[in-house]
């Protein structure tokens, strides 16, 4: 009886995870096809002429390497937005969680309000402020408006809460360590799930933002690859047929920029999983 | 369980604790906390609190061909209000959140109950792939969608071919909402059944031992335990899908460019908004309409936190 269920389930669950996974397939196999094998052969099967390197190669050379320096910007953007702004969260959190200060609960019920604020709406009116300071078309219009992350400073408070015994602050007092020394040396190693956790979440919404960079951006050069991709799609399909080289590239740079957020993600699973406990509990 | 027994031993060790407790609550160290919170508060302020309050300041101005701007009072609003694109749209965005919302929760709770049961063999490998395409930029979800739709090579074109029937229309303007719920779902599901996976590994294991001994079953316990324990964390999943709902903008905009006739400049508010500002260089205009946007988010937001507070009361 409960072997015989057990098998329903995992059926009911397959067929879930073949929708998850399909078109992650779909797109790997695509990616070893030469144009012509793309449009004549079976689109979830691979054709006989397994070309991935070779398309690998066209996507990162062509243009005088511009792929390449998308990915670069990037893990540029990305990695200095998420480290910044996990670093402003580790701190704030920490803050909000261990010190009673006047002002401490409103300016953090002034931070969680702000979670419900729609960031594209505030894309705009950054976009004319940064314009009027210069930021535009600079690597700082994208960096400067995702350092600030709400949510993430949500997680790091109740992480911190737990995470950090006061009887362990207060003995490092005892030693006569001062306030940050204990943050550094004791604190921030306890803090690390949390951290990795904002750190991740962050490193995907900049690595997956386009709205910000299409808005702050018109240098191609700057471009991050989410950008460059959409004008490749949008050069591919508005010149028909005689553009499929380039919709081989669209297709293989989709493939390539996928692979190292889901590899960040399953390297550092056991952090992220543990750090999201405790925030989806308390929530 | 390490910090607990830490926090144990450094009791023994430290006799001295109840005096150092009565210091901690002292002015010194209050106001140290005045610069941990400070370079979140300072980077808050300039990118989140004065880009609203210059926004709701363009709102009020209406720029002339002659004569530059001037102070217009309420009347971007008012014509927002009456602007049938504008509306159009909110009513799109209202009807996307409410059928693909309900969808993609209930697919992540079932998925996140099925791999806590314990039924599950490779619990872990449902749980990873369920996830991965979080982890998948909304721009490559949407090209690759976009290009599995097609008509030229997408698979769903091929089988159809080949059975001889007619392609289904995905990129047509009856389907179009639809197609790009899939793409959302797809995208989202996974990080939502995390959270909910999340909070149920929280659920303390006597109260499953107590249900089991009374005799229930695995789905008697997914109801009456555990689906309960879930409300908060069903709540964060559902506060987080209005905003992405609202908010929609990356996947129609990109979807624009395989149908350029099905989706217009009004399809969603922020494509709305982003036109405006952008090709019609109406700024003012769409400082309006993005605020009026998130004015709609907090008021449907707060109804979600309603209608759920009332319902764990009952």
């Amino acid at each position: 009886m409960r072997e015989r269920r057990n098998n329903v389930l995992t059926i009911g669950m397959v067929v879930m995870l073949i929708y998850f996974l399909l078109p992650l397939f779909w797109l790997f196999v695509a990616s070893t096809k030469t144009v012509g094998d793309l449009f004549s052969s079976f689109g979830l099967w691979f054709s006989d002429d397994f070309s991935l390197l070779s398309n690998i190669r066209d996507t990162v050379s062509t243009n005088s390497w511009v792929f390449s320096r998308w990915m670069g910007n990037t893990i540029l953007y990305a990695v200095v937005s998420a480290g910044g702004a996990a670093f402003l969260c580790a701190l704030g959190g920490y803050g909000f969680a261990k010190y009673r200060f006047r002002g401490n609960g409103s300016m953090f019920g002034l931070v969680l309000g702000a979670i419900m604020v729609p960031t594209t709406a505030l894309a705009i009116p950054t976009y004319l402020l940064f314009s009027k300071a210069g930021l535009v078309n600079t690597p700082w219009a994208i960096i400067l408006p995702s350092l600030v992350s709400p949510f993430g400073l949500y997680l790091m408070r109740i992480y911190a809460q737990d995470a950090v015994p006061d009887g362990i602050i207060e003995a490092a007092r005892i030693d006569g360590a001062g306030e940050f020394r204990i943050f550094f040396q004791v604190a921030l190693r306890m803090l690390a799930p949390g951290i990795v956790t904002v750190v991740l979440f962050t490193l995907v919404a900049t690595w997956n933002n386009y709205f910000l960079p299409l808005i702050m951006l018109n240098n191609p050069d700057l471009y991050p690859v989410t950008l460059g991709l959409a004008q490749w799609s949008s050069q591919a399909s508005a010149g028909g047929g005689t553009t499929g080289a380039v919709l081989s590239l669209v297709i293989t740079g989709s493939f390539l920029s996928v692979i190292p957020l889901i590899a960040a993600f399953l390297l550092l699973q056991r952090y992220w999983q543990s750090g999201l406990a405790s925030g989806g509990v308390k929530a | 369980m390490s910090i607990n027994t830490t926090d144990q031993r450094l009791e023994a060790l430290a006799p001295s604790r109840s005096e150092a407790r009565r210091r901690r609550r002292g002015v010194s160290h209050a106001s140290t906390g005045y610069l941990f919170v400070a370079p979140f508060m300072l980077v808050f302020l300039a990118m989140l609190v004065l880009p609203l309050i210059y926004a709701a300041y363009l709102s009020l101005f209406r720029e002339r061909l002659i004569g530059g701007t001037v102070f217009a009072g309420l009347e971007n609003y008012t014509r927002a209000l009456t602007d049938p694109k504008f509306l159009d749209g909110v009513g799109r965005v209202a009807l996307f959140f409410l059928i693909q919302v309900p969808i993609m929760l209930v697919i992540a709770l079932l998925a996140a109950l099925a791999i806590d049961s314990g039924l599950l063999r490779m619990a872990k490998v449902f749980r990873l792939g369920i996830f991965l395409p979080y982890a998948v930029p909304g721009v490559v979800a949407t090209l690759m969608w976009g290009y599995l739709y097609g008509p030229d090579f997408g698979p769903f074109a091929q089988l159809a071919d080949k059975l001889g029937l007619a392609a289904p229309k995905f990129l047509s303007s009856d389907w179009m909402l639809g197609s790009l719920a899939n793409v959302v779902t797809w995208e989202f599901t996974g990080y939502n059944m995390i959270i909910l996976y999340a909070a149920l590994r929280a659920v303390p294991h006597d109260l499953y031992e107590a249900a089991a001994v009374d005799g229930a079953g695995a789905i008697r316990t997914a109801w009456s335990i555990k689906i309960p324990a879930l409300r908060p964390a069903l709540f964060v999943c559902l506060i987080f899908s209005v905003i992405g709902s609202f908010q929609l903008f990356s996947e129609p905009w990109l979807m624009r460019t395989l149908a350029p006739s099905v989706i217009d400049s009004g399809y969603t508010p922020n494509v709305y908004a982003y036109t405006q500002a952008f090709t019609g260089q109406e700024v003012n205009y769409a400082a309006a309409v993005s605020f009026l946007l998130g004015l709609v988010i907090v008021i449907v937001s707060y109804a979600v936190l309603l209608v759920t507070a009332r319902r764990s009361r009952s």
